[in-house]
């Protein structure tokens, strides 16, 4: 196949589809475990320094942030991201844990930048490697699909395809350019969902975002949920099933999970919080009050809870959405 | 009438919503001339957003292109990968985005101002902006119009318009027959002209003159004679605007 044209970012993590089969013949469960632990356990038992991580869906919307705090306590280091978040990202960039990221957004929308991750490029302290967010997750689907590479026909012609490590080939069929990229298979997938049971069968409600590609592109994946349900009350909806339980080695219970993001149909996203969150990491300083005050000092997630305070988190489930 | 140049721009690109069309809504303003665009001339819109929400009724304005909001009784709710695969086989209408710098190709970069390795402000990175300008069949951009914005080259492509000229897109590799559209600024509507496929002034904003939208400009402007004039905000745009859209001033 004739390479036509190739981006010069770095290829963050080998899309070795062998060592994934090899590692899921011989790594993942497929008894019934009963995988329910707590964010610490959870962090200290799969996730090590050096990783690549993934984070679904994103820091305002049904994000793992429980599991996020753990790992930015815990101090796993020289990790690498795949850069489709927001608070996830920042709690990680903030403290120094990050050492290259493959970028597709990351930004607080309507709330505006993101002031860590501004410093953080700006001074040149992390690798950064550039996609689209369709790249990513074919990135992510082709590594579910078990192949190393999937050709598609954005990215062309632009700089983000320069700064990426996609190539660009004819198509041996109908002669066409297109674009391929490399599988993304992570050493740790993260994903919070409104229902799972203790073997890690998981329900996700509203749009899924990447959740099920994601799930499948990881060699260890953390599930934290709002509620741990009976695997009766999952086989009576088993079409509802978006991640099955021998992709999953942890489940986590963890309750207002995405806070200060939002739950669809849970919880409403804490405006307020967010909106200090970004005042607060406006200077370093600030930064690391911010970090040590919400994320450092506090033991587990229930503390978390705690500081944000059951009337804050009744309001935010109060303001949820309908139906 | 009074209004803001903010408003003007967002009642600009809500006319330009067609009903029954599928549009691919980015963050921001183009939300905003959805939610308008629905509740006024296009009852039967379809939002698409790119983590899944596909038909949205956008009663409150979303203010992440992932959450509750984005598909509230939408018809489906499915995720990325189907939006972007939809975009892909030629479904999506209308690609509708802003940038933080345009040039006269439609180029548009939302990654970096100075050098990527180093730069002088980081932005997010493409999202899914640079899937919309490849994927969709026209795209619609809207931003403000500022001589920072408006510039000869812009620092990094990260969603190609014409790139540098007719055919580019084509001979990239990127689908058939795609491409900017329209430019909808707080000053002008702009298009591409056919031959040369560069930004080209087709109507001024009420109490706008063609020197004003020059020298806002970093570049030099295709003019398309006679220029017209944008109709102004209705009284019943604006209400509904500010009413119901955007009742928490995020935008305007």
């Amino acid at each position: 196949m004739e390479i036509i044209e190739e981006g010069i970012g770095e290829l963050i993590q080998k899309p070795d589809v062998e060592g994934f089969r090899k590692f899921v013949k011989e790594k993942k469960k497929r008894g019934f475990i009963d995988k329910v632990m707590d964010e610490k356990e959870a962090v200290s038992q799969f996730v090590k320094d050096g990783d690549y991580i993934g984070v679904e869906l994103y820091g305002t919307v049904r994000a793992p942030l429980s599991i996020v705090r753990e790992i930015a306590r815990q101090g796993k280091k020289h990790l690498k991201l795949a850069g489709q978040g927001l608070l996830e990202i920042d709690y990680l960039l903030a403290l120094d844990l990050v050492d290259a990221m493959d970028v597709t957004y990351i930004g607080y929308e309507v709330l505006g930048l993101s002031n860590i991750f501004r410093r953080a490029a700006e001074k040149g302290k992390v690798k950064i490697v550039e996609w689209s967010n369709a790249a990513m997750s074919w990135r992510f689907k082709a590594a579910a699909l078990g192949v190393p590479f999937i050709p598609i026909r954005s990215m062309l012609g632009s700089d983000t395809f320069r700064y990426s490590s996609a190539k660009v080939i004819r198509c041996p069929f109908t002669g066409i350019k297109l674009c391929l990229l490399p599988a993304l298979i992570l050493d740790v997938g993260i994903i919070h969902v409104h229902k799972a049971d203790k073997y890690g069968n998981a329900v996700i409600e509203g749009i899924s975002g990447f959740a099920f590609e994601m799930a499948r592109a990881s060699k260890r994946l953390i599930i934290s949920t709002e509620e741990i349900v009976s695997t009766d009350e999952i086989r009576r909806y088993p079409e509802r099933t978006i991640i099955p339980y021998f992709l999953v080695d942890a489940v986590v219970y963890a309750p207002f999970g995405s806070h200060p993001g939002e739950m669809v149909y849970l919880y409403e996203r804490d405006e307020n919080h967010l909106k200090m969150f970004l005042e607060m990491t406006k200077t370093e300083e600030g930064t690391r009050e911010y970090m040590e005050k919400y994320v450092l000092s506090v033991k587990n997630h229930l503390e978390y809870l705690e500081k944000i305070g059951i009337e804050n988190l009744m309001k935010l489930k109060y303001e949820k959405m309908g139906r | 009438m009074n209004y803001s140049k903010t408003e003007l721009m967002i009642c600009v690109a809500a006319r330009m919503m067609e009903d029954y069309s599928t549009c691919f809504i980015g963050t921001g303003i183009p939300m905003l001339a959805a939610s308008l665009a629905q509740k006024l001339y296009a009852p039967n819109l379809i939002p698409i957003f790119e983590f899944g929400g596909i038909g949205a009724i956008l009663e409150k304005l979303p203010r992440a292109v992932g959450e509750g909001r984005t598909f509230f009784r939408a018809l489906a709710a499915s995720g990325i990968c189907d939006i972007m695969e939809t975009a892909q086989r030629g479904f999506i209408d209308y690609g509708f985005l802003g940038g933080a710098q345009i040039d006269p190709y439609g180029n548009l970069n939302t990654t970096v101002i100075g050098e990527h390795k180093r730069p002088k402000v980081r932005l997010p990175g493409s999202g899914g902006g640079n899937d919309v300008g490849s994927l969709c069949w026209k795209t619609i951009i809207i931003m403000k119009h500022e001589k920072k914005r408006f510039v000869e080259k812009v620092d990094f492509i990260t969603t190609p318009g014409y790139i540098n000229g007719p055919g580019e897109r084509e001979k990239r590799g990127l689908p058939e027959g795609t491409g900017p559209y329209r430019v909808v600024t707080d000053l002008a509507v702009l298009d591409f002209e056919e031959n040369t496929k560069r930004m080209r002034v087709i109507s001024l904003h009420p109490g706008v003159t063609l020197e004003e939208v020059k020298e806002n400009t970093g570049f030099e402007l295709l003019v398309k004679e006679p220029l017209e004039i944008t109709k102004e905000p209705t009284e019943e745009e604006l209400k509904i605007l500010r009413e119901e859209v955007d009742p928490q001033r995020y935008y305007i």
